[in-house]
């Protein structure tokens, strides 16, 4: 089953994010690679780099970043795993990386189900 | 925060692999670290609902695996005869470094060499095939035996025996759990791959039962394949069979159509194909290419070959064709010989397919294998040999162990006499 993983900074301490840290969500990624599970990941820039197109009303509209949000979306994770308790694992653990390491962060991560082969009429294995 | 079952079996799946391999290090023995490891993991399961999830659940298995196996130790004098005591029980002292916290737990080579050496012995020659895929399975795929025989279509009973048997058999017969020296390497390394396709291809085309496909089945021998990459990247047949199973289960979810009936390959609505396993199927093979590979890599470059092409006429089946009889000569079968006739009636005609077809019609092992019938039904028809072609749908469908193929067989012939119904899917 596959799972998308949308990190989300709430608080984030006034300070360049400690070195360790980094190494520990690098070590955190090979290990999920490793085990066969993390297909894809990458961080996000801030909404400033991006746009968004709306359409409301019948009336489409372009607009640049940054756009007004309370949480910074900053990674994504595509995750391949047995059931959804596997990827909320591995994101806790990318969460307690973060706490132990980074003082003051707060942030959420949403996990969310990919539409899978399991979800097209095909038999479950178990 | 207290934990769920399904919780706990999460983190199991995650560590069982690592755990088991280097509780095999530190006993000796692969039927004790798998014992201890179950023990651990019974612990996990009483305590961590009660208690939450440890903040290092990983050092928390290891370390209550490692009290268990010096309680055990003490205990048993058959253990202590049985296994060098002494030394084991000073191992475990010296092996073990404490409690790790995330920040300094680095990848480190011994683990990867336990998990390695403990897929070699999960898939040893002197195991039968299924018992490999069972302790494959629940070793280094950290599933629970009841999932493994619901898998599989077996009671828990007789999985829980089989794998009991194929501990017994490995202690019984003293077989050693070092990794295989360079010389036996590449056998060895065969043998596990074997295992990993036959989980996948259980999963892809089950052999038996209701279900056409089992997805989670050919997840995890998908999940299996990209550990034994992390671990082999030199080899470049493991990331052949890598790039065949990206490839494969790119298409699984096109395989059914909205009320769950089975779709052929050439009628798959192909946007439904996963891009995202097909980019990653034919990075791998790039990567199996670059690397010299053998059979399964070239069966990932046939695979290729339909992930790369808009519909089945858009296939280039003369590529197919020839990456086919090249499998046939380094590794001949009835099956490929079969598949190779198949893709040069595609690439020149259905009359040539025929022809190759026929010269198999004397090969004993295909004489019930519906899939003959059915490659000859396809070209009867495109000659118009209609009433041949019906006969030969039916006798596919007879033949067929799959409700799913039978289905998909008999729809076929139904076609063939009631052109209103002629959309074949």
């Amino acid at each position: 089953m596959r799972y998308l993983v949308l990190l989300k900074a709430v608080n984030v301490p006034d300070s360049v994010p400690p070195p360790e840290l980094m190494a520990a969500i690098a070590t955190l990624g090979q290990e999920a690679t490793g085990a066969g599970v993390l297909l894809d990941s990458q961080g996000l820039q801030p909404s400033v780099s991006g746009s968004r197109v709306t359409l409301t009303g019948g009336r489409l509209s372009a607009a640049d970043g940054p756009f007004t949000e309370s949480k910074e979306l900053i990674s994504y994770a595509v995750y391949d795993v047995r059931a959804k308790e596997d990827a909320v694992e591995w994101t806790t653990r990318f969460l307690v990386a973060h706490r132990d390491l980074w003082p003051g962060w707060e942030g959420e991560a949403d996990i969310i189900k990919v539409f899978g082969p399991e979800d097209y009429g095909a038999g479950e294995a178990g | 925060m207290p934990a769920t079952e399904a919780a706990v079996e999460a983190v199991w799946r995650i560590e069982s692999g690592r755990l088991v391999g280097a509780l095999v290090r530190i006993t000796g023995d692969f039927a004790t670290a798998e014992d201890l490891a179950q023990d651990a993991l019974e612990a996990a399961l009483r305590q961590w609902p009660r208690d939450g999830v440890p903040p290092n659940p990983a050092g928390w298995l290891m370390s209550t695996a490692r009290h268990m196996a010096i309680d055990r130790y003490r205990r048993d004098a058959v253990l202590r005869r049985k296994l060098p005591l002494l030394a084991a029980e000073v191992r475990i002292e010296q092996e073990w470094e404490g409690p790790m916290s995330i920040a300094d737990r680095t990848l480190d080579s011994a683990v990867d060499d336990d998990l390695l050496r403990l897929m070699f012995i999960a898939c040893h020659p002197a195991l039968t095939v299924d018992s490999r895929v069972a302790l494959t399975l629940r070793t280094v795929g950290g599933l629970q035996t009841r999932e493994i025989a619901r898998a599989f279509l077996v009671s828990e009973t007789t999985m829980g025996q089989r794998i009991a048997r194929a501990k017994k058999t490995l202690t019984d017969q003293h077989i050693a759990l070092e990794m295989p020296d360079a010389g036996e390497l590449h056998s060895r390394l065969a043998d596990v791959l074997a295992v990993i396709y036959l989980i996948f291809n259980e999963g892809y085309a089950a052999t038996v039962g209701d279900d056409w496909t089992r997805p989670a089945l050919c997840q995890e021998a998908l999940r299996l394949g990209r550990i034994l990459v992390g671990l082999q990247p030199d080899q470049a047949e493991v990331h052949g069979l890598v790039a065949l199973m990206e490839l494969q289960a790119a298409r699984l979810a096109a395989r059914f159509d909205a009320e769950g009936h089975p779709v052929l390959l050439a009628d798959q609505q192909r946007s439904r194909w996963d891009r995202l396993l097909i980019q990653r199927g034919l990075a791998a093979l790039q990567r199996a290419e670059d690397l010299d590979g053998g059979p399964y890599t070239l069966q990932a470059a046939i695979a290729a070959c339909h992930v790369r092409a808009q519909s089945v006429d858009d296939t280039d089946w003369t590529r197919i064709a020839a990456l086919y009889t090249v499998l046939a000569f380094v590794s001949p079968s009835p099956v490929v010989a079969l598949n190779r006739a198949i893709a040069v009636g595609m690439a020149e005609g259905p009359e040539r397919g025929l022809e190759l077809l026929d010269r198999l019609a004397d090969e004993a092992s295909l004489e019930r294998y519906g899939q003959l019938s059915a490659a000859r039904a396809t070209f009867l028809q495109a000659l118009g040999r209609i009433p041949e072609a019906l006969a030969e749908f039916q006798r596919a469908a007879s033949l067929a162990d799959n409700t799913d193929t039978r289905t998909i067989h008999l729809r076929q012939a139904a076609a063939l006499t009631d052109p209103d119904s002629s959309e074949t899917r």
